[in-house]
């Protein structure tokens, strides 16, 4: 594992000077899992909030603003009354699938979080594969999706479920084939890699015409995936009350509202490091030296980034109406997927020809 | 726990779902039973009577004053016009000719209460496709609308300013202005409504092609309103059997061929440039008088039967009333536009998806109140 | 066409009709029940009539007998005509169903059947629409009584 900034390093040599090496190894990675567990519970409330809040700004009104000065603590209410809510179940439902499903959606959000790479060598786990990784993970999400839905004995709940896995499944080809053409550029799977090449400028910027149909692609096809509207029919409130969650209250359900948030975090931070240049500084901005001396602004970088792609995403869901469920595959399998196909030619054809923008 | 027996061809790959009557998107209490194969919709049935308060019956022991009163909670989003309706109907029977600032004003009051219902259509229309934003957009000019009537009528939704005879009280000082006013203001934010919605193409393609109604079969079902006008059929009671002061006014009568979704959701808000148009004609000429005409304390019609048909926000609404020379009518039937036009839920919308269901629907624009009276 | 022309035309096909402008603003026609299904057919159907619009449906009590009352507008000549149809069998009452003509009736008779127990032969599904199938009673007939659900002045 790569951890960086002298506190971790000095913890790491504290922790393998006082107990056998193995056992140092396993109170390490639990030591970094509780931290990012802790971060990111967190983080994700504040999401809700954000997203509270920006919606409220689209609809002319202002928002959660009692709780805490200018709302901040609201989510932690809300988290709260969750937590203490009983957990109800119907009769009929699967107990152990039942109970089985939140747990799969929320596990994998939590782990597509640890291969990001927040700043210079801070990053818990960098292995080569990085974008696959990260892509077989989200796969992992639909299965809490469709066993929630079956396990609920409930005819709406079966339709949101079935409706999703679809959806989620068709998606999914889009973000690889798009990520896999800006892959082309960086010749390595490896994040910390890829956001190393863009210190000759953004990949967006590298890839000029197929990157920003790529990032586009991305985009859409991200927002699919997060089941967030415009794509939203799963739980299209006014069409089948919630979806696959109808059944499940109390802590359950914040597992399944929590993920969608994370994951959403998950698909702006792709985005972020793949095509705009992870936690790296603008290029005009490297003669001021700041990066240089303090290499944990690595993370503002990267977590504004990304929140302004959070915020891209919240506009959509404020602005548009929703596809039926056939014009979704139809956008899906008849143009997304052939034109991601050309793209990675033509992105191909341009890395071949040495046409790409180096600054 | 009542029963309900469902169709006999029931196929084993088909199910059964209950839409209601809780429901987001049935605008009221209103239980559709669907039978889905899939996805697609094969029956349609509508499960009336959650809000049903026989309202027919009551009018046979009130007077007809006490009537005007029942009549706002049927349509509560068309009101006045109601109101209007059971008034009209009185005073023709009465031979009673009521002043002319009398029927400007109804006039008037009539058409803003008509952009108000379309306003809150609109915005409803929009959450039932998924466009969450335009809820709150639609709201924002219905407050405002319903802030003129709050100061001239006293109320907001149910505005009984109508009675037998004329109005109730003149109208405010400041009504003229706010009313102008108001109109400047929307005509700024309708362009900016169909840049949001109508202009989209995601919302184009829920709508277009969806919930066909050719013009013989809204003739057949009864629809009126803008539910026939977007199939072509030209039955603006406003044109064809014209009431208060509308004969005096220039308006076009709206209408569209396709007879789908998208036909009727253009023809509402096409009426509502209509109708700010008729009310910029008659606001500035408002003649002076009375504003109402003396009646008897107690009302009794000649022993006969009238008829009066108006044109509600939703369609054609008819005030049926059987007399026999006492004070409270023999029997008096309302002819609701919502009754018609739901019956017509299941001709569009077998063959097609629960989506195009939802988006039908909110093109009808029924409130429930309405067909169960 | 004017209320005589349309009185001349159709008191010719059916003689035993009546006709009546009395304490109404259209022409009303009075029709015995085993008629009623074909003059209906015949005016939607005949050019010169096209009555093609069923505006409204009621069902009354006359006190006597139970009735329904018809109106209807053609959409091509703009008149408008009234149908009266009464039956004094106040057990068992039937008339004939118009849904095959207007599909708007459909609604309409299920209603009227609901409120005064009139039955119709060949609806397609005749049910109470309003109250539950449970109900007894036809409320809007004038001898219904509820002592709980009424409030009598």
């Amino acid at each position: 594992m790569n951890i960086s900034l002298s506190i971790t390093k000095n913890i790491h040599e504290w922790l393998f000077s006082i107990m056998p090496e193995g056992v140092a190894s396993i109170t390490e990675m639990v030591l970094i899992a509780v931290v990012y567990l802790a971060v990111f519970a967190v983080a994700g409330l504040y999401l809700v909030l954000l997203e509270r809040k920006v919606a409220a700004w689209f609809q002319l009104r202002i928002g959660p603003n009692r709780v805490g000065w200018w709302g901040l603590l609201q989510t932690m209410a809300d988290a709260l009354k969750l937590v203490s809510k009983e957990l109800t179940g119907t009769e009929k439902a699967d107990k152990f699938l039942y109970n089985l499903a939140p747990y799969f959606v929320i596990v994998s959000a939590l782990m597509a979080l640890a291969v990001f790479p927040f700043t210079q060598e801070f990053q818990a786990f960098d292995i080569n594969i990085g974008v696959l990784f990260l892509m077989a993970i989200s796969s992992i999400g639909v299965i809490g999706i469709l066993v929630g839905g079956w396990s609920s004995n409930n005819k709406f709940a079966l339709i949101g479920a079935m409706r999703s896995g679809v959806q989620t499944i068709s998606y999914e080809l889009s973000v690889g084939l798009s990520l896999l053409t800006m892959v082309l550029i960086t010749g390595s799977l490896q994040l910390s890699e890829i956001v190393e090449v863009q210190k000759n400028g953004w990949l967006i910027v590298q890839g000029h015409i197929p990157a920003v149909i790529a990032f586009m692609i991305y985009m859409i096809a991200g927002t699919a995936e997060t089941n967030r509207a415009p794509f939203d029919l799963i739980e299209a409130e006014s069409e089948l009350g919630a979806g696959f969650h109808t059944e499940y209250s109390g802590m359950k359900f914040a597992y399944f509202f929590l993920a969608e948030f994370i994951n959403m975090f998950i698909i702006a931070a792709i985005a972020t490091t793949v095509f705009f240049g992870g936690w790296l500084e603008p290029s005009w901005l490297t003669s001021l030296g700041i990066a240089e001396a303090f290499p944990a602004i690595g993370v503002v970088w990267f977590v504004g980034k990304t929140l302004v792609i959070v915020f891209l995403m919240m506009w959509f869901r404020w602005t548009f109406p929703r596809l039926r469920i056939d014009q979704i595959l139809t956008l899906e399998w008849k143009y997304l997927l052939p034109l991601n196909l050309l793209n990675l030619v033509l992105m191909a054809l341009i890395v071949w020809l040495n046409l790409t923008i180096q600054l | 726990m009542e029963t309900t027996t469902i169709n006999n061809n029931f196929k084993s790959e088909e199910y059964f779902i209950n839409m209601g009557p809780q429901h987001p998107a049935t605008h009221g209490v209103l239980r559709l039973l669907l039978t889905i194969d899939g996805e697609i919709i094969k029956k349609v049935e509508p499960d009336l009577g959650y809000i049903h308060r026989s309202i027919e019956k009551m009018c046979e022991r009130d007077s007809y004053q006490q009537i005007v009163h029942l009549t706002d909670r049927m349509d509560y989003l068309s009101s006045h016009i109601n109101n209007e309706a059971v008034c009209l109907a009185v005073e023709n029977a009465l031979e009673i000719e009521v002043p002319e600032r009398v029927k400007v004003i109804r006039t008037i009051i009539g058409e803003l209460t008509r952009i108000a219902s379309h306003t809150l259509w609109w915005g409803v229309m929009g959450m039932d496709v998924g466009a969450l934003t335009t809820y709150f957009l639609g709201f924002r000019d219905r407050e405002l609308i319903n802030d003129i009537f709050e100061e001239t009528c006293g109320a907001r939704l149910t505005m009984n300013y109508n009675i037998p005879g004329g109005l109730m009280y003149d109208i405010h000082p400041n009504f003229v202005k706010r009313v102008k006013d108001f109109i400047a203001h929307f005509k700024t934010k309708l362009p900016e409504y169909d840049r949001l919605l109508t202009g989209n193409v995601i919302f184009q393609k829920r709508m277009k092609g969806v919930g066909i109604l050719t013009k013989e079969d809204a003739i057949s079902f009864g629809a009126s309103g803008p539910v026939g006008r977007g199939s072509g059929y030209s039955c603006d009671v406003r044109k064809h059997h014209a009431y208060s002061a509308l004969d005096k006014v220039n308006f076009k009568e709206v209408l569209r061929t396709e007879g789908d979704s998208l036909a009727r959701y253009e023809v509402r808000v096409q009426e509502m440039w209509e109708s700010m148009s008729i009310i910029e004609q008659l606001i500035d000429n408002i003649p002076e008088g009375d504003y109402k005409v003396a009646t008897n304390a107690v009302i009794k019609l000649p022993k006969g039967e009238f008829y009066q048909k108006v044109e509600a926000a939703r369609g054609e609404l008819g005030v049926y009333i059987v007399s026999t020379g006492t004070k409270n009518p023999y029997r008096l039937k309302f002819r609701s536009p919502g009754f018609s036009n739901l019956s017509l839920l299941n001709h569009i919308a077998v063959g097609g998806k629960i989506g195009d269901l939802v988006a039908s629907m909110a093109t009808l624009d029924i409130v429930v109140p309405d067909i169960d009276r | 066409m004017t209320n005589e022309a349309l009185q001349n035309l159709i008191s010719s096909w059916i003689p035993e009709l009546e006709f009546t402008e009395e304490g109404s603003q259209f022409l009303n026609i009075t029709v015995q029940p085993e008629q009623l299904h074909q003059l209906m057919s015949q005016l939607k159907s005949d050019n010169e009539t096209n009555f093609d619009y069923l505006f409204c449906l009621s069902g009354i009590d006359w006190g006597k007998e139970l009735g329904v009352v018809y109106h209807l507008e053609s959409t091509t000549h703009r008149h408008i005509v009234v149908i009266k149809v009464k039956t004094e069998d106040r057990e068992n009452p039937t008339l004939d169903t118009v849904s095959n003509l207007w599909s708007t009736a459909d609604f309409h008779e299920r209603e009227v059947f609901d409120f005064f127990g009139i039955k119709f032969n060949n609806h397609p599904n005749l049910k109470r629409l309003f109250l539950t199938e449970d109900w007894d009673g036809f409320p809007l007939r004038k001898d219904y009584v509820d002592e709980i659900n009424m409030v009598i002045k």
